[in-house]
């Protein structure tokens, strides 16, 4: 069983401030800490639970700057054989469309089961690239995949709708999966495996452009104020005073 | 070129989705002179939810196809691909649901569709079409143009519209079914419900939220302590069940449970929209994060920028102290 997973570098953001730059078409990147995409974690090691299972070599696909090479390691290390980074000329204006069919481009050659990747990305949240990239290689697809099984040419995969309900499905192979955080326990890379990872080959594909959609970013701002808590000013134990006064008053203590 | 608007119904057993509604309300207002509004109903056996459609649409194009009973991605694409080309509707809007994020991204490159994701506006801008949609958890807005194309898709993120009173009377037109042979590469099996837990976060009056901020599994008891002295319950957002360090049964969010409480307190919680889904409408709500940007501040009635390592405790100690 072969396997590709569709991984992205993104910057950590989820307790720091967001900052926009002059073009107003871009974040201020420099001060963050980046890291592989939380739901492409996930898809990775489902990824490598299935070829512990089923005999089979994970190869993993990226769309990136040179960083990137950062992540590919990192799943190098866990157990992948290969690794492709792909850097169009046109990164900076890059689409959800266009970065499907650089990553079907890449991967149709490959003769993979299954291609599994995370189900949202940390940072532009579209989540397109897996289901469009099913569409290009013209296979099935499930999204927001919690549960997976597989067997013969069949996978059982379980979906997460609203409300903790699942949907369960049959799917014939090869197809795309796009992976839910919390399907399983991603692991940490061993120091052994980031040694091995060294010898690892990261093929790089680079001097291309692909046009997407027409569907163009012309502006990022500062959501509006709008509706805003009060804020209790002062250090831990003032402010807690003062909020127990508040719930006192309310009859909630 | 027509100017017409479709909204995508979204059901499940039976049911049309709150989002539906929301999506035909906010077409209504999209919709120029020359265009109309449309239901799109896929769906076998259509009868109860044509009539609760009817008055929000000018017409329902109504496909009924025992192969629709169960949403199915695959079904979807064959039908709508056949009846958009055919159509030609301007703008196209359906839910970022889990309806909707499994068939649009497909259904709009084999349609050549600009199309624009988990979007909390959409609106005409001397006609030209634009969406807004939030990036980096709810941090950053962006404005996204689309054009080039004879129609647009646009899936809309639940709750950014309030569902509204129509009294329109939507003409039925009953569509053949383009299906022909049946898919097998991808069936649907069943619904399965979530397993219950211990604790019913629901009928809590007061519910401790406990997110990402928690850093790690062994701060989880200082919480579970702090709730108790509240007279609450714990719960979490998405990240902390994921790790498995609560269990999936106390999740708050669009994917978990929904809560109302007379006070929910979010620690360490930024307030991802998924979470918020489902708080909002908890009757006073208290947030407490580093982060003075933090989107949960939005929604929450008072707010304590901090670490919660700090401020819980010393919370805690007043709670305690008052309690006496």
């Amino acid at each position: 069983m072969n396997i590709a997973v569709c991984i992205k570098r993104v910057p950590e953001t989820a307790e720091a401030a967001v900052n926009i730059d002059s073009t107003e078409k871009q974040i201020i990147e420099d001060k963050f800490v980046f890291d592989i995409n939380e739901a492409d974690n996930y898809a990775l090691e489902e990824a490598l639970l299935l070829s512990e299972k089923e005999e089979g070599e994970i190869t993993l696909f990226t769309v990136g700057p040179k960083e990137s090479d950062e992540v590919l390691k990192m799943g190098l290390a866990k157990g992948a054989v290969k690794g492709v980074r792909i850097t169009p000329e046109n990164l900076e204006t890059l689409d959800t469309y266009a970065t499907a069919k650089l990553l079907a481009e890449q991967i149709k050659e490959g003769n993979f089961d299954i291609i599994l990747t995370g189900c949202i990305s940390n940072d532009f949240g579209n989540s397109q690239v897996g289901v469009m990239l099913a569409e290009i290689l013209g296979i099935p697809h499930a999204t927001l995949v919690i549960k997976m099984e597989v067997e013969n040419e069949t996978a059982t995969v379980w979906r997460e709708l609203e409300g903790g309900l699942l949907e369960e499905l049959k799917v014939k192979l090869p197809s795309v999966f796009t992976i839910q955080t919390g399907i399983n326990e991603p692991r940490y890379a061993s120091i052994l495996g980031i040694r091995r990872a060294a010898q690892k080959e990261i093929k790089v594909i680079e001097n291309i452009t692909v046009e997407g959609m027409k569907a163009e970013v012309v502006k990022m701002y500062y959501p509006p104020a709008g509706k805003r808590a009060e804020i209790l000013e002062g250090g831990a134990e003032e402010v807690s005073g003062k909020l127990c006064e508040i719930l006192k008053g309310k009859g909630l203590l | 070129m027509t100017k017409d608007i479709f909204v995508i119904v979204e059901h499940r057993k039976g049911e049309i989705r709150d989002i539906t509604f929301e999506l035909l309300t906010k077409g209504a207002e999209l919709k120029k002179e020359q265009g109309k509004l449309y239901a799109v109903l896929l769906g076998f056996q259509n009868k109860k939810m044509l009539d609760k459609l009817k008055p929000f649409a000018d017409s329902i194009l109504d496909i009924d196809d025992e192969r629709l009973k169960d949403f199915n991605a695959e079904y979807y694409q064959i039908v709508l691909s056949h009846l958009l080309s055919e159509k030609k509707p301007y703008v196209t809007l359906l839910g970022q649901t889990a309806f909707g994020i499994d068939f649009a991204p497909s259904l709009a490159i084999a349609l050549d569709m600009p199309y624009s994701s988990d979007c909390i506006n959409v609106e005409f801008d001397n006609d030209r079409l634009f969406t807004e949609r939030q990036i980096y958890g709810g941090k950053i807005n962006t404005r996204v143009l689309l054009s080039g194309n004879w129609g647009y898709m646009v899936s809309v993120r639940p709750g950014s519209f309030a569902a509204g009173e129509m009294k329109l009377e939507a003409e039925v037109t009953n569509m053949v079914s383009p299906l022909k042979e049946e898919v097998d590469y991808r069936r649907f099996v069943q619904y399965v419900e979530a397993v219950k837990g211990e604790v019913d976060i629901t009928q809590a009056e007061i519910v401790i939220g406990v997110g990402r901020g928690i850093k790690e599994e062994q701060n989880i008891a200082m919480m579970e302590d702090f709730a108790k002295s509240m007279g609450g319950v714990l719960a979490c957002s998405r990240p902390v069940a994921d790790a498995g360090w609560l269990s999936k049964d106390r999740q708050v969010g669009s994917s978990g449970k929904t809560v109302k409480p007379k006070l929910y307190i979010a620690c360490g919680i930024s307030g991802a929209f998924q979470h918020i889904m489902g708080m909002k409408n908890a009757d006073t709500i208290v947030a407490i994060n580093k982060d003075p940007n933090a989107p949960i501040f939005s929604v929450a009635n008072y707010g304590i920028v901090g670490d919660l390592f700090q401020v819980v405790p010393k919370l805690q100690e007043k709670v305690i102290d008052l309690k006496e």
